[in-house]
């Protein structure tokens, strides 16, 4: 029983089904190594043991009655943003320290309902603002591969957890490659649903018209399984999409033989790391070898993907996050001498410097004599990039690329600079703008780093992404290497 | 061009942010580094392209069925508030 960690999301629900072994006992065993790696990692903010192994004493009940979901007493762990009803979720601020949420997200119901057992909230970049979880109040995740490096964020705590194999499967979202970059930067399998595709119901905003929660896992299969059990209509969610969810799981063997790839010649740019880049078009040959045929293909406007994300995303940072006032919830300062010394003390404590950053950035943009000129005008320039897309889509039927121009960099690389930090999403942010799934792969390694290749593809071809990325991952293993150390 | 203390002041106190000293030139210059970088939207001619106001084209507003369907969550939303008496959130004195 030595080996429980390495079964992933399917093997475990599979496992547990077939009375291989109890929930109880998986959760011990992966509690046990998420308590033990938690001084390297720093991989999660609140472990909850107790309630975990009450929930699966609870699943081997149904278990042996047959009543089982899904994932009934498979072990997950959520991003903590994600609010869940008497665990605390600070959304790695100290804004939200003490924060415990009265209700569950929709998609923690969902995993709830399948039968998912949640052992924790995993460290995350302060409300998801960061692309190296340096942000976090709560400190920095490190990487499993190399804990003097960075995770990627801003969902670094989950990334960090599957990949050291602490956890199957995890929660994120994806405002700008903040679940993308991390699967990358820690040789995981990350998917960007579709906008509107899963609930934002319970998801602390950040960008509203570019959030979107999504899954970190080992394989395609085991995203496929828990897309599958936490996606579809919400009506609490006035931007969640009415649409039936396919069945993922069974769509996964869908074959790829004439799969039309478009390669994304805007991706393959010089910011992008000779040998990250080599990896790709290594595993483009296996993608050639499956059958599919590979054809060049421009977006243009795409390279301003990032100067018009640092407008949309502040400008939205800032209205959401104005809702934290020192009044109803959140951090109140000490002895306010009016109402705006309590606003802007607690606001000024409470949020650390890039969460600061971004929401006067917003302020900026948004206020009085720029919003046409920076606002407006991103906007419009999102609209070309968004037709970019469209275009493209319409000759190929996925467009494939690198995830990030190199692999893991150490902690305090790129802090000093803002802008440095943001280049990080420079291909993972086009998605979020037009709202389009995505997935990022495991696809070989620079040194002992893994590197991430990226499929991106139209609205609502998810279970397209998970075929070709699972088709990619029967021909090769890279998505089974597991850093040393966590084996 | 870059932006000048008093801007940043006049941006923290629209945002309701409380700025240190030590702090006032950080944000002074990052700003104007990020505003520098997204300037190049500027370049981009977009006379005639209408801003893209949602990542899904042709949705619009879904309205729900005017039913009640929550109950009074008053009590549990205050457990999390800093201050509050009687079923109302406390502040400093606003009119003297």
């Amino acid at each position: 029983m030595s080996e429980l960690h390495h079964i992933g999301l399917s093997g475990a629900a599979a496992g547990l089904r077939a009375r291989r072994f109890s929930s109880v006992e998986l959760a011990e065993a992966f509690l046990g190594r998420v308590e033990r790696s938690q001084d390297t990692l720093n991989a999660f903010i609140s472990v909850t043991r107790t309630q975990a192994l009450s929930d699966a004493a609870a699943a081997d009940r149904a278990l042996a009655a047959g009543t089982g979901g899904a994932l009934t007493g498979v072990p997950i762990a959520h991003k903590d943003l994600f609010c869940t009803q008497g665990v605390r979720t600070t959304c790695g601020s100290r804004m939200l320290e003490n924060f415990v949420s009265p209700y569950d997200a929709t998609v923690v119901a969902k995993l709830k309902r399948a039968g998912a057992v949640m052992l924790g909230k995993t460290n995350m970049d302060e409300f998801a603002m960061g692309s190296s979880n340096e942000t976090s109040y709560y400190g920095p995740v490190r990487n499993p591969w190399d804990p003097r490096l960075v995770p990627g964020g801003s969902s670094g705590g989950s990334a960090a957890a599957v990949a050291a194999r602490l956890v199957p499967g995890a929660t994120a979202t994806d405002t700008g490659g903040s679940i993308r970059q991390p699967a990358a930067l820690c040789g995981i399998t990350g998917l960007k649903p579709t906008y509107g595709h899963v609930s934002r119901y319970g998801m602390v905003a950040f960008a509203s018209s570019l959030d979107q929660g999504g899954v970190l896992t080992t394989s395609a299969a085991d995203a496929a399984l828990m897309l599958r059990e936490m996606a579809g209509f919400d009506p609490n969610d006035s931007t969640s999409v009415e649409r039936e969810v396919p069945d993922y799981v069974a769509l996964l063997g869908e074959p790829i033989a004439g799969l039309k790839v478009g390669l994304l010649k805007e991706f393959f740019d010089k910011g992008l790391d000779a040998e990250n880049g080599q990896r790709v078009r290594e595993a483009l040959k296996v993608f050639e070898s499956l059958g599919a045929r590979l054809t060049e293909v421009s977006l243009p406007n795409l390279p301003l993907s990032v100067p018009v994300y640092y407008v949309v995303a502040p400008a939205e940072c800032s209205s959401n996050l104005a809702r934290f006032d020192g009044v109803r919830y959140g951090h109140r300062c000490e002895q306010p001498r009016d109402l705006m010394d309590l606003y802007r003390r607690s606001r000024g404590e409470g949020f650390g410097a890039e969460v600061k950053r971004r929401i006067m950035t917003g302020t900026y943009v948004l206020s009085a004599g720029y919003y046409d000129a920076y606002y407006l005008k991103a906007q419009r320039v999102r609209q070309l990039i968004n037709a970019d897309f469209t275009r493209a889509f319409a000759s190929v039927d996925v467009l494939i690329g690198p995830t990030t121009p190199t692999p893991a960099f150490a902690i305090g690389a790129k802090t000093s600079d803002p802008i440095t930090m943001y280049l990080n999403d420079i291909y993972t942010i086009g998605a979020n703008l037009a709202g389009l799934p995505a997935v990022s792969i495991p696809c070989g390694f620079v040194g002992k780093l893994p590197v991430g290749l990226q499929i991106v593809g139209p609205h609502f071809s998810e279970a397209r992404l998970l075929a070709a990325a699972h088709a990619y991952q029967g021909a090769t293993d890279w998505h089974t290497r597991v850093p040393e150390g966590f084996a | 061009m870059p932006l000048t203390r008093e801007q940043i002041e006049s941006i923290a106190a629209l945002a309701r942010l409380e700025l240190s000293a030590a702090e006032l030139p950080v944000y002074q210059d990052s700003l104007s580094r990020i505003l520098e970088f997204v300037g190049a939207l500027e370049r981009v001619d977009t006379a005639s392209v209408a801003p893209m106001a949602h990542p899904l084209a042709g949705l619009t507003q879904r309205l729900r069925p005017d039913t009640v369907t929550e109950r009074d969550h008053h009590a549990e939303y205050q457990q999390n508030a800093p201050l509050t008496a009687a079923g109302l959130y406390l502040v400093p004195k606003v009119i003297e």
